[in-house]
């Protein structure tokens, strides 16, 4: 094999990205994976992860400059002296808005998996169903007893604690032992179960997530540190770096090259295949092409159809995919930032110890069992319950050690839970390429134009109503809505763009996630979604994952790709 | 949107050019000296302030042995927006004024107890001021500037800028007090001694018993 050519190419290193290649490389592929940005190497790298605040000049507050410079990152997780460089910075990586869109991104060896929310939920018929039943975009051309063994296949491996709840619109998995609810949190769910028991059986739950309460090889259990965001040095979270990484290494067949843009999937028109991709390398400017049987996009949601819109273009202006029109197209995202808040009395004897990466979580229970409100689908909660530092008494009083002491002391209880909710795959909420505009490398940058539409609206009313009204039968005190940011993008759950259907009229990737214009060309990130469902979408993206490189090497090995 | 782009749409947003520009163009790096912003003989009068807002008691130090004058001066020079900067820099000024013509002493000459009814008094001015018809009326028109601007940046599409409103000021000392719990709390002391600070607790107790007095957690 020359130096160039592989078996297969992984394009991503991230959640679904490290899945692809640990799949394919045991399975015996040679693959390439490469990834836009730097390496960053798991625990070595996480320089941060141990020091205090203290340790940094400006005790990790984030300046004024660097607000400035970075008028998108500071819409979610502004840039720091603690923080690693892990969320795309704003000068190298522009994009224009139509609309109002929040675009955090993860351009280094790992991507997103170092920094995700690791809530890791399957979806249930009632999601692949979804839109059928609506007469809504296209249907899935996937069920839950298709996709429930790899979702099985990739639990095992990640590692996933959380509770057995047999509920029918979340499906239990095969799970590590829950985390544990707080003293509070474990009350108000039996107080929510107790109130709604008549009504639709909603409940409290403990948060499903991808931190290890039991120690999987190589990796330590969860040490209640809560500063995954600065890289894990136990390995205690699923990333690429602690899970899918080292097991691709492992088998000796794969190749990472870090600083690798690919700004094409190179196409044999004759062939109806393609046969590689075009990389820039980031460093020096220099192009390089690499050859492969089959190719994995896994850039992130929106890069993926990026790399699509810029191929074969020769031959389909709209780009390799868009023969039925919908390359770019039903973008979607969680809505989150609406919910209900208050405090809590009494415990005042009990705190908690450790501090827990994980929260608690409210499945859907709307537009279930033939209910219908005045929107489709539905949301998720996610919150917590906690104690703050602080008493009433430091603001009473001005200067001393009465302020000191006021101020080392815990304060009352108190408990939030925010909404996730379904954005519906509209049409017209899309990416398109901006044709004047250009990122330092030359590259057209990727124009995004989606919004929230009535029914999201609707939803987020009741979302606020709906926690209201639990938290107080609940004995909670002061309840108070709130309803932040309503902005696109800031679920960081981008879908779409190039779904997933059974007609290649209508659909980008077929039900296998291949493209229907270029069958050896997989896309397994978030932009194969059809529609959107409430819960948090990684732990699908990786089962489809691990589905597709079974379906390539059969594939494969019948000659048929 | 550059650099010096974003530069001039901060420019509008306080109304005028920026004071030390240069610097923000040149990007984030602490260069300030030990003394930064504060006048060198305004350090030992901050570190009594800071010392007085936040005691040395037996189980921990204070304000002094959390070197609080190196953080605030790196806050106001960096984090802190041209408006801020301006109140609390010429609010140290006033404080030594009215010092002196109160006690006809300096700050750092006066007892404990006269410091700490000194700085009780400024902290009931700093309540005060802030419902007085005047700082309504300022911050009103603040913050409808700031509504306009970031309306007008909305419209050519320039969605950060609401991420970078400011709000008006408060009294001075309210910042000078906020800026010296802010510090003294992520500070090691503050942390380690004030609080109980644990890097890697490694399990986790949902009903965990506490006392009242029990000091709660750093982080």
């Amino acid at each position: 094999m020359s130096d160039n050519s592989y078996d297969a190419i992984v394009v991503g290193s991230g959640i679904s990205g490290g899945w692809a290649a640990k799949e394919l490389t045991e399975k015996g592929l040679k693959v390439l994976m490469l990834e836009r940005g730097k390496d960053v190497k798991h625990i070595q790298d996480y320089v941060n992860a141990t020091k205090g605040p203290w340790e940094f000049p400006h005790h990790g507050n984030i300046t004024l400059a660097q607000k400035i410079a970075n008028p998108n990152r500071i819409r979610g997780f502004g840039p720091s002296e603690i923080n690693p460089d892990w969320w795309a910075n704003d000068a190298e990586t522009p994009y224009s808005e139509v609309k109002q869109f929040n675009w955090f991104r993860g351009y280094q060896v790992g991507g997103r998996s170092l920094l995700w929310g690791k809530q890791t939920y399957r979806w249930s018929d009632i999601d692949f169903e979804a839109n059928s039943k609506d007469g809504l975009a296209v249907d899935w051309p996937v069920r839950y007893k298709e996709i429930a063994p790899w979702y099985d296949h990739v639990e095992k491996f990640i590692g996933v604690s959380g509770s057995i709840e047999n509920l029918p619109q979340l499906p239990d998995g095969q799970f590590l032992p829950p985390m544990e609810m707080n003293i509070v949190e474990k009350d108000i769910a039996a107080r929510v179960k107790e109130a709604y028991k008549d009504i639709d059986q909603r409940r409290i739950i403990i948060g499903r997530c991808a931190h290890l309460t039991e120690t999987l090889p190589g990796r330590s259990k969860c040490q209640y540190r809560n500063k995954c965001h600065l890289g894990c040095p136990f390995g205690a979270y699923f990333s690429t770096q602690s899970s899918t990484l080292p097991a691709a290494m492992k088998t000796g067949n794969l190749t990472l090259r870090p600083w690798s843009i690919v700004t094409k999937v190179l196409y044999d028109k004759d062939k109806k295949r393609a046969t590689g991709v075009e990389v820039l390398d980031a460093e020096t400017n220099k192009t390089y092409e690499f050859k492969a049987k089959i190719i994995f996009l896994n850039a992130s949601t929106l890069n993926s159809t990026w790399i699509l819109l810029n191929s074969a273009t020769d031959i389909w202006p709209g780009g390799l995919g868009s023969s039925s029109g919908e390359l770019g197209h039903n973008l979607m995202d969680h809505h989150l930032g609406s919910g209900a808040a208050g405090s809590v009395e009494g415990y005042e004897d009990k705190i908690v110890y450790g501090r827990r990466p994980n929260g608690i979580y409210i499945p859907r229970y709307r537009n279930l069992n033939n209910e219908k409100r005045d929107y489709i689908r539905g949301f998720g909660y996610q919150g917590g319950a906690g104690r703050g530092r602080g008493t009433k008494a430091a603001e009473e009083i001005a200067v001393g050690a009465g302020l000191k002491q006021a101020l080392t002391e815990f304060g009352g209880w108190s408990i939030s839970i925010g909404g996730f909710g379904e954005v519906l795959p509209y049409h017209e909420n899309m990416v398109t390429l901006d044709k004047t505009n250009k990122d330092k490398w030359g590259l057209n940058i990727l124009a995004i134009d989606a919004e929230l539409k009535e029914n999201e609206l609707n939803m987020r009313k009741e979302i606020i109503s709906d926690g209201k009204e639990m938290l107080e039968k609940a004995g909670v005190k002061n309840v108070h809505g709130f309803d932040s940011s309503g902005i696109m993008g800031q679920g960081i759950h981008e879908m779409g763009t190039a779904r997933m259907g059974s007609d290649p009229k209508t659909s980008v990737l077929n039900k296998w996630n291949q493209l229907w214009d270029a069958p050896n060309v997989f896309v397994t990130d978030g932009a194969f979604m059809t529609s959107a469902g409430c819960v948090n979408p990684s732990l699908t993206y990786m089962a489809f994952t691990a589905r597709a490189v079974d379906h390539a090497i059969n594939e494969l090995k019948k000659q048929q790709i | 949107m550059n650099r010096r782009e974003a530069l001039s749409y901060v420019g509008i947003l306080l109304g005028g050019t920026i004071i030390g520009a240069d610097a923000f163009l040149a990007g984030c790096k602490p260069s300030v000296k030990k003394e930064g912003v504060f006048k060198p003989e305004d350090l030992a009068l901050l570190d009594e302030i800071a010392e007085t807002i936040i005691p040395a008691t037996p189980d921990s130090g204070g304000g002094k042995a959390a070197d609080l004058t190196m953080f605030m001066s790196l806050i106001i020079t960096d984090c802190y927006t041209e408006n801020e900067r301006n109140v609390i820099l010429k609010g140290i000024d006033k404080l030594k004024e009215d010092c002196l013509a109160k006690h006809k002493k300096d700050f750092i000459n006066l007892t404990n107890s006269e410091k700490e009814t000194f700085l009780t008094q400024l902290y009931e001015e700093a309540i005060s001021y802030v419902k007085t018809d005047a700082y309504h009326k300022a911050k009103e028109d603040f913050d409808r500037q700031q509504d306009n601007w970031i309306k007008s940046e909305k419209e050519r599409k320039n969605f950060g800028a609401s991420y970078l409103r400011e709000s008006f000021p408060p009294h001075y000392f309210t910042m000078i007090r906020q800026l010296t719990l802010w510090g003294y709390f992520s500070s090691e002391v503050g942390m380690t001694k004030a609080l109980r600070y644990i890097d890697t607790p490694g399990h986790y107790d949902g009903a965990y018993p506490y006392k009242k007095g029990d000091k709660a957690w750093a982080i």
